[in-house]
């Protein structure tokens, strides 16, 4: 318990200083006040995250955080409650411009466009980068409509047939198509809760984006509907770059190819999801895997 | 001695009573000491005093509706026969005199002899009864009192009695609601019968044509004028149909705009300023209607070469769209709130405009929400009286031409109430089963509305 | 574009490109809808605005009224011929007379007697009636010669203020071109100045309209309101307490609550049927009174009352409840000790909105007699009566183009009690409004 709180005092020491001094005006060049433990970067990178702060008002949300997210992989971000690994999460399809005392600084780059430039455009942002949410929401349509809503707004099919074909597609890749196929019109809410979840997931590959973020989407399943989701995910990630915010520590290590360790708004520890689950260099990362607290 | 008098006596009884019963309580007695009572002296004195109060003012109530009719018909058996037997509604008028001469108010012209004696007889007997009151009053309040004094004995649980009192007190004033609906549901029921027996209710529903005016010149022939009603629902309907085109997608648009566009700042002041339309007056709506709206269409139809009546469906309809707007955009702000934010972060996840998430997600969610909504916003403008009153036509054209002259079932039971009127000519009733109507159509729509509203919010929670 | 690294995946150009087609179109989609959000938005502002600016430029100038200046010599012959000066000589003498004269002195060459009567239209038919109180007054000015501003005719008035076009031919014209000359010679002198219109907010209705008031629908409105809120607020109070503190959930209080709301919703007109049936036929109360439109107000109101009544109890934590119950107070205690003072200012809100909303009411008072030509201030709840809004009907109705400045002028009158009571009622909440 002693060490506990060392080590958290030591986490916390450096960054009182400048975060009451960048409160006010946040220097995105501020040079950083901690070291994240690992190798934040990825082999094939799709997203390149560098000195990423987030301020919710005068709240130093996220600090200095530096991370790739690379093809073919899924990445965890772990971390207890209020860590960031949302706000982080969040900031990678631009869905913090809604709320509106965010500021985001740093750099976040799709290839090699800077997504908060004034050249990027969020609608396009966001059709490249989709995104699960954390409770199943599909909309009040039908099945067939929800999965078709993002190929209908962006204009990607160029007939019905197309449509029909990219909304099968998608249905089947999210494992829900056979349980579906008969009652296309009938309303997406009408599905239990794991299958409108495998419906937003179906939702989002309709648009075929590059990168799909995750917010805890199995945090309001069953075990059972859990692990078909999960099964699925594993599955996507032959296409698709995958980030994923979870609070079980055994999900990330079932799903993920790396993790990363979230704590009060910095990234501690980054690296191979088994070397963070067997050998964590981190102090924190250890006490929180080892879940003495979180 | 005037009721007001006989009440201020029986309040001071009661305050008597209420220092008498708290009295006893608080100075106790040999075999009952002060630390043996159930309750707070108060609660006694509460309990003596009600105890006071209650069985004297029933009396007083009953004396209050008995008296008149006993007055009335000792007025009757004093007259001289001719005057008895006179028909009952000039009799009526007879004993409103009277009863005008004994409040002293002005009567015009010198007094009747004959009302004179009535009244004089009128005041005699009226003054007995009075006194006679007062006695029995006076006798029930302290025989009650003493009573109530008596029963005043530690094991008695006066607090509970007292709040026992009291609640039937809050339920008895919740009832008033209902009597409220009661009330008007038979009173306009009953005067509405009266008329269906002299005009049938399908001619009525269904007749093209109304001219009440003419049915009172034809009464004396036999009361067949034309009493059908459709010109007046056409009419109506044009006007609301006309209000809803304007208030809906204005009303629908600025509560969007409120919601989801500007920014704190302005919905700081843009929307209380828009609610400031709810608050002014109808009246002063119907002001504006009639004296600026209306004329300014007549000039713009002159200059495009049409025909405006200046008192249009249409400028009626446009002013009480406006009136409307706050009332539709209000309510359908909230609806648009209730929706969850998750819907709206779903379709902005997947690369939605602003515009695309409102109008392909949160509308459609929101959608029963408006509907009941759009439903209480037209049992209103088929309600709104004052603006059709000062800016609608009073003739009952068939039509759906906006730019006519209609009228609407509220315009006409004004123009048939107002002004002198004989209660039982089919004009004056036409107006109550006008009424009936209207209660009957707003009622069902408000209850559809709320219990549509009520479903929708119960969706989301 | 040039990319580095590797080849993407799934061949999600089609997506990009796709997309990039169709973003010009809807962004302009985008900007099109939210201008007609705010263009929906600004036609309601702006037709309040319309709304403010016609009021108080047609309304403003009832505050004032033209007056003519005369010199009026107070003649004992005429005024007091006997020489007795007692009340009832000073009363009925003939103080037209007078102004006749004053007149006369003016225009020596007005001898026809249909120019003379047209001559003497300029005044008001009221004019002696101001003499008279000053007469009244001091009975010692008798004998001396006052230059007094006396009120003019409405017509000359509208003259003056511009609303009588002097370019339409005579005949078509409320003035004639006579009477107009006069006027112009009045001003030349300096003798016709407009000053405070005192009889706008000190009298009654009147069929002249320089003469014409609110205060008598004013007072009537009050009488009304008082009525209302003595029966609407404890009625209104106690069904809340009852149905929030300690009505069982079954099907009657279900029912009540319904009713209730439902009965908000009623058109008010109906509520006026109600007092015509009930009130005034039934019960045989006076038509007109005030204390008959206050019961149908009330009816009106208290849904209004219940329904906010409702809201501020429900505010009230049942932390509170439970800590008065946790000491031994009984439930109705609880209630009357500590829940309800709590409560009473967001009830306090609620009744001044429902009084506010009960004050512009007219449609159910047209149909218990309010709408009558009352001239008297009334005295007492049972006197006949006017309300503000009804006054507003009234004179919106009458022919007089004098009558519509006065309209609006009352409309700002009416307006302007709204937002004070509004004010109050968003003051009360700002001052108590408590976060639990």
């Amino acid at each position: 318990m002693r060490m506990f709180r060392q080590a958290t005092a030591e986490a916390m020491q450096p960054a009182t200083t400048p975060r009451q001094t960048t409160a006010r005006e946040p220097a995105p060049s501020a040079a950083p006040t901690y070291r994240t433990v690992g190798d934040h970067r990825a082999a094939n990178p799709i997203i390149t995250a560098r000195d990423v702060n987030v301020y919710y008002g005068d709240k130093h949300a996220i600090q200095h955080v530096n991370l790739d997210i690379g093809l073919n992989e899924v990445i965890a971000l772990i971390g207890p409650s209020g860590c960031g690994k949302s706000t982080f999460l969040r900031c990678l399809n631009r869905m913090n411009d809604t709320i509106e005392s965010a500021r985001v600084t740093g750099e976040i780059k799709l290839y090699d466009e800077d997504i908060y430039s004034k050249q990027m455009d969020v609608v396009m942002l966001r059709a490249r980068v989709g995104m699960v949410f954390q409770k199943p929401n599909p909309f009040p349509k039908s099945i067939y409509d929800n999965v078709a809503y993002g190929p209908r707004i962006h204009g990607l099919a160029r007939d019905r047939t197309e449509l029909d074909e990219i909304v099968q597609k998608s249905l089947e890749r999210a494992g829900l198509w056979n349980e579906v196929k008969d009652r296309l019109e009938e309303p997406g809410t009408g599905l239990s809760g794991g299958q409108q979840q495998r419906l937003c997931i179906a939702r989002t590959i309709a648009v075929s984006p590059e990168v799909i973020l995750m917010d805890e989407p199995c945090s309001a399943l069953d075990p059972i509907a859990t692990a078909r989701i999960e099964d699925l995910i594993d599955e996507l990630r032959q296409n698709y770059a995958i980030v994923i915010v979870t609070h079980s520590m055994q999900q990330a290590a079932r799903v993920s190819q790396r993790t990363a360790y979230f704590h009060l708004g910095r990234l501690i520890e980054v690296g191979k999801t088994e070397e963070i689950f067997t050998n964590p260099r981190h102090k924190l990362t250890e006490d929180y895997i080892t879940g003495r607290f979180g | 001695m005037s009721i007001s008098t006989l009440l201020a006596a029986l309040l001071a009884l009661t305050s008597v009573a209420y220092i008498a019963g708290r009295r006893r309580a608080v100075v106790g007695s040999a075999s009952a000491p002060i630390r043996t009572f159930h309750s707070l002296p108060g609660y006694y004195g509460g309990y003596v005093a009600l105890w006071c109060l209650l069985p004297a003012l029933a009396l007083l109530a009953i004396w209050v509706v008995v008296e008149p009719i006993v007055l009335r018909a000792a007025v009757i058996d004093s007259l001289p026969p001719e005057l008895a037997e006179l028909p009952e509604d000039r009799f009526g008028l007879f004993l409103a005199d009277v009863r005008n001469l004994v409040d002293g108010n002005l009567v015009f012209g010198a007094p009747d002899p004959a009302v004179q004696a009535a009244a004089e007889r009128y005041a005699e007997v009226r003054k007995t009864s009075r006194h006679l009151l007062l006695g029995s009053l006076l006798v029930v309040g302290v025989a009650s009192l003493v009573f109530a004094l008596r029963r005043v004995q530690p094991a008695m649980r006066a607090r509970i009695k007292v709040e026992k009192a009291i609640e039937y007190l809050l339920i008895g004033a919740s009832l008033v609601a209902i009597l409220t609906t009661i009330g008007i549901f038979l009173s306009v029921l009953f005067e509405a019968l009266r008329f269906f027996r002299l005009v049938s209710p399908i001619d009525f529903l269904f007749g093209l044509e109304w001219s009440p005016q003419t049915a009172i010149r034809e009464d004396q022939v036999g009361s067949s004028g034309a009493f059908g009603a459709v010109p007046l629902f056409v009419g109506t309907l044009l006007i609301s149909g006309i209000a809803m085109l304007v208030a809906v997608p204005v009303g629908l648009m600025s509560a969007i705009y409120l919601s989801e566009y500007a920014g704190p700042r302005m919905r700081s002041w843009a929307k209380p300023l828009l609610e400031l339309l709810a608050g002014i007056p109808t009246v002063v709506y119907g002001y504006f209607a009639a004296l600026w709206v209306g004329p300014a269409l007549r000039r713009l139809g002159d200059a495009l070469g049409l025909e405006v009546a200046s008192e249009s469906a249409l400028g009626a309809g446009l002013v009480m769209g406006i009136m409307i707007i706050p009332f539709v955009s209000s309510l359908s702000d909230d609806v648009i709130n209730a929706v969850p934010q998750s819907l709206r972060d779903g379709s902005y996840g997947l690369g939605a405009t602003k515009s695309e998430t409102i109008r392909q997600v949160v509308l459609p969610a929101a959608l029963p929400g408006i509907v009941g909504a759009v439903l209480l916003a037209v049992s209103r403008a088929i309600g709104e009286t004052m603006i059709v009153v000062m800016a609608a036509g009073l003739a009952a054209n068939l039509s759906l031409n906006p730019l006519e002259a209609v009228t609407t079932v509220t315009v006409q039971i004004v123009t048939l109430l107002v002004g002198d009127q004989e209660f039982d000519s089919a004009k004056t009733l036409a107006a109550f089963a006008l009424g009936l109507v209207l209660f009957l159509v707003t009622l069902a729509l408000n209850v559809v509305a709320l219990r549509v509203v009520r479903k929708y919010r119960e969706q989301y929670e | 574009m040039s990319e580095p690294g590797p080849v993407k995946p799934n061949e999600p150009p089609r997506t990009r490109d796709r997309v990039a087609e169709g973003l010009r179109r809807r962004y302009m989609k985008e900007r099109a809808f939210r201008l007609l959000g705010l263009a929906a938005l600004l036609f309601g502002l702006g037709f309040l605005a319309i709304f403010f600016v016609t009021l108080v430029s047609n309304g403003a100038s009832a505050l004032l009224q033209t007056r003519i200046l005369l010199d009026v010599e107070l003649d004992p012959e005429v005024i007091d011929p006997e020489g007795r000066r007692d009340a009832v000589a000073l009363e009925t003498a003939n103080y037209q007379q007078l102004i006749r004269d004053a007149l006369n002195r003016l225009f020596p060459d007005v001898t026809e007697r249909s120019e003379r009567r047209a001559l003497y239209r300029l005044l008001s038919p009221a004019a002696d009636l101001e003499v008279r109180e000053l007469v009244l007054a001091n009975p010692a000015l008798i004998g001396e010669t006052r230059s007094l501003w006396l009120l003019a005719d409405d017509d000359v008035d509208m003259l003056i203020k511009g609303n009588i076009d002097r370019d339409v031919p005579e005949s078509e014209r409320r003035l004639s071109d006579a009477q107009i000359g006069w006027i112009d010679a009045l001003l030349d002198e300096g003798r016709i100045e407009r000053k405070l219109n005192r009889y706008f907010f000190t009298s009654g209705d009147s069929r002249d309209p320089e003469l014409a008031g609110i205060f008598g629908a004013t007072v009537g409105s009050f009488f009304m309101l008082l009525v209302t809120l003595v029966l609407s607020f404890p009625l209104g109070v106690a069904t809340a307490v009852y149905l929030e503190e300690f009505a069982p959930r079954n099907r009657w209080t279900d029912l009540i609550e319904v009713n209730i709301n439902n009965l908000a919703a009623v058109p008010s007109i109906v509520f006026g049927l109600l007092g015509l049936a009930l009130f005034i036929n039934a019960f045989g109360l006076p038509r007109s009174a005030p204390l008959v439109g206050g019961l149908v107000l009330t009816l009106m109101t208290l849904p209004v009352i219940i329904i906010a009544s409702r809201a501020a109890l429900k505010a009230v934590p049942p932390s509170i409840r439970e800590a008065a119950l946790g000491i031994g107070a009984s439930k109705m205690q609880t209630v009357l000790h500590h829940v309800l003072p709590l409560a009473l200012p967001g009830m306090l809100t609620g009744t001044i909105i429902g009084m506010a909303r009960a004050l512009g009411e007219s449609a159910p008072l047209l149909m218990i007699g309010m709408v009558a030509f009352i001239v008297d201030i009334p005295e007492s709840p049972l006197d006949p009566a006017t309300a503000l809004p009804v006054q507003i009907f009234l004179w919106a109705d009458s022919p007089e183009r004098a009558f519509v400045e006065r309209t609006s002028a009352a409309i700002l009158v009416l307006l302007a009690f709204l937002v004070v009571m509004n004010g109050i009622a968003i003051l009360l909440r700002k001052r108590f409004e408590r976060r639990y």
